[in-house]
């Protein structure tokens, strides 16, 4: 609670450390959604330092283009992250209670049933009928903690990462277990859409459910979670790793082998939330090389100079202002088909979804599919 | 002490600074009534000449052998005043002040306490001032000669400068060629002048001078003593090249079987050597080096049926044999003038320079546009078919430069102007090319720069305010991802050539000379200076002065002016033929000292050794200051378990009276 008062009491100048920008032009340089809106967000930054014009400043439609892909704070030479200046305006809107429906439901569905997809909490499980899985207790031991993601828990089409996971895992025999029903939103959306204080209330839930258990490591399915728990939540007990970490792993002590052969060319897209702002590149690769028979091809724009898919900030709930050029996913799709790539393999629930539609909207699906990497190594192995 | 001291207590006003919150009256008419004290007077400057006089006339009248002075801190006038005393035949460590400035009247503002305070400080110095004892000034005899380490143009300045006042210069340099960086450039701004043409004549100077010992391919080993008699331990590194009888004539370098495959230092890999080298044609010596961990016979002990370069060599100077060498000689002073590292582009990935042949750095694009570089002087990106002239040019400035998210927070001074110099060549030598520069800042501050950066404008160069986030490729080109942040528009500019403009940054081998000197680095990593204005090329170790980027990130000029301060650092110390070495040191009492070795290790100066004494009987170990080095810090008399290392004029005898003094008093 002190801390809220401190946030309180500095200046949005301060908090966000607005005098130290020296206009340098980087982080609207490196923004990949420029080419489709008018959002400058360092235009943003200068023009937040007159402080009476905040809100006429978050009623600007292109705040909401944002996909929160962190690039500029990446890439800003004074520390500054910028991001989270638009990220400050949306909050204002929030304050209002000025938003889109959509996003005020997405919110409120949070707040209530512990997702931001209108769904129940008591249908959380359900992706698991008919799974050997492990379920496990607070005060239980467990070596490595699930933590499964919202989209994937709930969205049919990517259901699957979550399944294949659970095949693999009991097929490499490893202390492993889910949270079940009483898992909850990580909340990363919800902070990226503005919600400061429901973010805060997650952090404080969340962690206390998260720590209850006895559980070395807190393993995240999706990049925004494993962003969120690892750089966002201060006080937890478990060491945050990705699942591709994990698997890794298990692909090294030969725990897993990855036995069917499988003559694709695979392409590798980097998530932001893994790659550009936590610096895992490497994981995912060498579980791709390990498939057999698969050729790995690159993109240009790789690992720290990936493309965002547009799919974070909140854009699975508004639109946005972006009309301009073609959608990124779609920029992304053609550049794979390019490098004749068969399979785009992603590491994230909502690249599946963004580049997923991308493909169709491009007609490539005789071509190419858009694959997570556990739904297309589940398969292969035995 | 037989006599009972007679102390003279003054008390400053220095003009209204201590006047004004403190009652300086009452503080002197405090002081006369305390113990020993012969007189006590106020003065309103009492470091002026009357003010001293006043002392003066004191100790010859009243006999004064003791004397307090309550004014500034120490480091401002304690100087001043001991002379006062020495002029009136005291002995100058007799005297002792209270800081009643910086630490009374500066930081205070209620005067009533203020005086109080002053008092108290006033009273303490008092009860030390008589336990002190005299102490003698000493001299020792400098050794005539100076050793440069590094051969860049800063070095070569120095060694140039000392070696023209008569004194003999040992030069050490890591490389096969004295130059450094500026050997590498093509032009010079802001003035254009070729820098081979101005740099290796200095070069030349200084193989032939008969006052400088060049040591090239050569390694500082070790150094100990102190100022004016330093012992300097060089490696000369084995060249397999007998440096009398080499020619320079180049045939073993065209015979070697390994011609054309390594790539050259000098060029930046963007052109070739053999395993022997001469750096770069104008190099200093003129005498070829063996790369050892290159060479077929000398990494697998066999070449072909035979190393060709022994058969291409005349003059039989090919000795695989040799071995690396060890000298050792005496020096008074020392220059560390080791110059700057470029950062490490790949360390933004998001530039893409590991990924693409055509984003190359600044050095880079100097050899490329030198007419003795790879290329011949023509700007020409990639080999063969692939090979191109570039017709869309940028520049990005300040990579690795005023960037906290790669930990570099400083400017790197030269970028902008070495920027606007290339743009400049470009433009003339690809008179079709566009050419553009972004830019956060242009930071022009020297003379004639500002005027360089506006010709270069308006010979066509654009200058677009953003600095880019990203390149990537599209088709043949790269692809530029920026704001103009004058217009607010986002720009995917399709260049290509990106010529990165990498800051300067300290060496990566900077320990080396670190562990030999204990010099200090500042925040940026670059060697300290003794005061950012004050002592420039001095560093916290007397005799050790510094030149050139080695100290911070410069242009030539500056360096170059460094450089001959640092020199004439030096010959101070030359000239003068003697040097003062601290009175107030430390001193081990060898009879109580336990032989624990802990003063040796805080010590930061080196200055304490272990050494063995006869004790009756016994052989033990014990503690020595060597009084040359010791700057009197403190630390072993701090430190020590058995109170053995006491610190002159800071003896616990003398400081503990002066501690219960302010501790008891109201
Ligand atoms: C691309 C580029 C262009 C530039 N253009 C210009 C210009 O046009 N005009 C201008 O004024 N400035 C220019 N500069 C700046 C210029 O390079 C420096 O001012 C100058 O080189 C500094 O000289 P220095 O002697 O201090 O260092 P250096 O040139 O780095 O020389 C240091 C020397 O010390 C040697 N050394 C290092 N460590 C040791 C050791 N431990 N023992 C023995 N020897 C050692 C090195 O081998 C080297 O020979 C440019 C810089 C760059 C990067
Ligand atoms: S990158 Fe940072 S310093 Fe540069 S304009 Fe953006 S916020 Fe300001
Ligand atoms: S987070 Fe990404 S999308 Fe948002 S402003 Fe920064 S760079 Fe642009």
């Amino acid at each position: 609670m002190n801390t809220d008062l401190n946030t309180e009491m500095q200046s949005f100048i301060q908090k966000y450390d607005l005098l130290g920008c020296i206009q340098c032009g980087r982080c609207t340089g490196g923004c990949p959604v420029t080419v489709r809106t008018n959002l400058n967000v360092r235009r943003i930054v200068y023009d937040s330092r007159n402080e009476e014009v905040l809100e006429e400043l978050a009623k600007l439609p292109e705040i909401w283009d944002c996909t929160a892909c962190n690039t500029c704070a990446v890439r800003c030479p004074k520390g500054l992250k910028p991001v989270e200046v638009l990220i400050g305006l949306r909050n204002i809107l929030v304050e209002e209670g000025s938003v889109e429906p959509t996003v005020r439901d997405a919110l409120e569905s949070i707040f209530r049933e512990g997702n931001p997809w209108n769904k129940s909490r008591a249908t959380r499980c359900d992706w698991m009928e008919g799974l050997d899985v492990r379920i496990v207790e607070p005060g239980e031991k467990v070596e490595n903690l699930i933590f499964v993601c919202c989209t994937i828990a709930y969205d049919p089409k990517v259901q699957g990462i979550a399944k294949n996971l659970v095949k693999i895992l009991n097929k490499a025999g490893v202390d492993y277990g889910f949270i079940g029903e009483s898992e909850s939103c990580c909340a990363s959306e919800a902070h990226n859409m503005g919600e400061e204080g429901l973010f805060e209330m997650a952090i404080e839930d969340n962690t206390e459910l998260l720590n209850s258990y006895e559980a070395k490591r807190l393993v995240a399915i999706s990049p925004h979670c494993y962003a969120a728990f690892k750089n966002q939540y201060p006080d937890l007990k478990a060491e945050v790793i990705h699942y591709t970490h994990l698997l890794k792993e298990l692909l090294e002590e030969k725990k897993i082998t990855i036995t069917k052969e499988c003559a694709e060319k695979v392409i590798f897209h980097d998530p932001c939330f893994l790659g550009k702002q936590n610096n895992v590149f490497d994981e995912p690769r060498y579980i791709l090389k390990q498939v057999g028979g698969a050729e790995l091809v690159e993109f240009d724009r790789k690992r720290e100079r990936s493309l965002c898919c547009e799919g974070g900030g909140g854009k699975m709930w508004v639109e946005g202002s972006a009309t301009k050029a073609e959608r990124l996913a779609e920029t992304r799709v053609k550049d794979a088909r390019e490098r004749e790539a068969t399979v785009l393999a992603v590491a994230c629930p909502f690249c599946v979804l963004t580049l997923d539609d991308a493909l169709k909207a491009r007609g490539f699906e005789e071509e190419m599919r858009v694959a997570e990497i556990l739904e297309f190594i589940g398969p292969l192995v035995e | 002490m037989n006599n009972k001291p007679k102390i003279g207590v003054y008390v400053c006003h220095c003009g209204m600074n201590i006047a004004k919150t403190v009652d300086v009256e009452a503080v002197s008419e405090f002081a006369s009534r305390l113990p020993y004290v012969k007189v006590a007077r106020n003065y309103s400057y009492m470091c002026s000449d009357p003010g001293q006089q006043l002392i003066k006339e004191d100790i010859k009248n009243e006999g004064l052998t003791r004397v307090v002075v309550a004014s500034c801190s120490p480091r401002m006038h304690e100087n001043t005043f001991r002379k006062t005393l020495a002029a009136a035949g005291l002995n100058p460590y007799y005297l002792e002040m209270a800081n009643i400035r910086e630490h009374c009247s500066w930081v205070h503002e209620n005067r009533e306490e203020a005086t109080a305070k002053a008092k108290k400080l006033v009273y303490a110095a008092v009860a030390k001032v008589r336990l002190l004892e005299p102490l003698e000034e000493k001299e020792v005899e400098v050794e005539p000669s100076a050793l440069i380490v590094g051969g860049g143009i800063a070095g070569i300045q120095a060694a140039l400068d000392i070696a023209a006042a008569g004194f003999k210069v040992y030069m050490v340099e890591k490389t096969p060629s004295v130059g450094g960086k500026m050997s590498q450039l093509d032009k010079t701004f802001p003035t254009l002048d070729c820098s081979a043409c101005i740099l290796t004549p200095k070069m030349v100077d200084v193989a032939s001078h008969p006052n400088i010992e060049l040591m090239t391919y050569s390694q500082v080993e070790d150094i100990t003593g102190y100022v004016g008699n330093f012992n300097v331990k060089v490696r000369k590194k084995a060249r397999y090249v007998d440096i009398n009888k080499c020619t320079g004539c180049g045939a073993c370098a065209q015979e070697c079987r390994l011609a054309g495959t390594i790539p050259s230092e000098f060029n930046m890999g963007l052109g070739k050597r053999a395993a022997i080298y001469l750096p770069f044609p104008q190099a200093v010596p003129a005498k070829y080096t063996i790369d050892k961990e290159r060479c077929l016979f000398l990494t697998r002990g066999k070449c072909g049926k035979g190393p060709k370069c022994i058969e291409a060599c005349a003059a039989g100077a090919i000795n695989f044999e040799q071995q690396d060498e060890i000298v050792e000689f005496k020096v008074g002073t020392i220059i560390i003038a080791t110059g700057y590292e470029l950062f490490d582009p790949a360390k933004k990935p998001e530039y893409g320079y590991a990924d693409y042949d055509n984003v190359i750095t600044g050095l880079e694009l100097e050899r490329l546009v030198a007419a003795s570089g790879p290329t011949g002087g023509e700007i020409v990106i990639g080999k063969g078919e692939k090979a191109i002239v570039p017709k869309e040019v940028a520049f990005i400035s300040c990579v690795g430069s005023r960037d906290e998210s790669v930990g570099k927070p400083y400017c790197s001074r030269v970028c902008c102007m070495y920027s606007a110099k290339l743009a400049h060549l470009v433009t003339e030598k690809l008179p079709d090319a566009n050419v553009r520069i972004y830019y956060m800042d242009v930071r022009a501050f020297g003379k004639g720069y500002e005027e360089f950066y506006d010709r270069v404008r308006r010979e066509g160069v654009r200058y677009i305010r953003g600095n880019p986030s990203e390149i990537f490729k599209r088709g043949d080109k790269l692809v530029i991802k920026a704001e103009d942040t004058l217009a607010g528009r986002t720009l995917e500019d399709e260049v290509d050539l990106v010529v990165l403009a990498t800051g300067l940054e300290p060496r990566q081998d900077a320990r080396e000379i670190i562990d030999i000197l204990k010099l200090s680095q500042s925040a940026d990593g670059f060697y300290l200076e003794a005061h950012p204005k004050l002592a420039p090329v001095d560093t916290a170790t007397d005799g050790v002065y510094l030149a050139g980027c080695a100290q911070g990130p410069k242009d030539i000029p500056d360096t170059v002016a460094q450089a001959k301060g640092a020199a004439s650092s030096a010959l101070i110390l030359l000239s003068s033929g003697k040097v003062k070495v601290q009175a107030q040191i430390s001193n081990i009492n060898e009879a109580t000292c336990r032989g624990c070795g802990y003063c040796v290790e805080i010590c930061p100066f080196g200055a304490i050794d272990l050494v063995e004494v006869n004790r009756m009987g016994n052989i033990v170990q014990v503690a020595r200051v060597n009084e040359a080095l010791c700057k009197g810090c403190g630390a072993c008399a701090a430190g020590c378990f058995s109170g053995s290392a006491q610190q002159k004029s800071f003896k616990d005898q003398q400081i503990l009276p002066q501690i219960a003094v302010l501790g008891a008093m109201k």
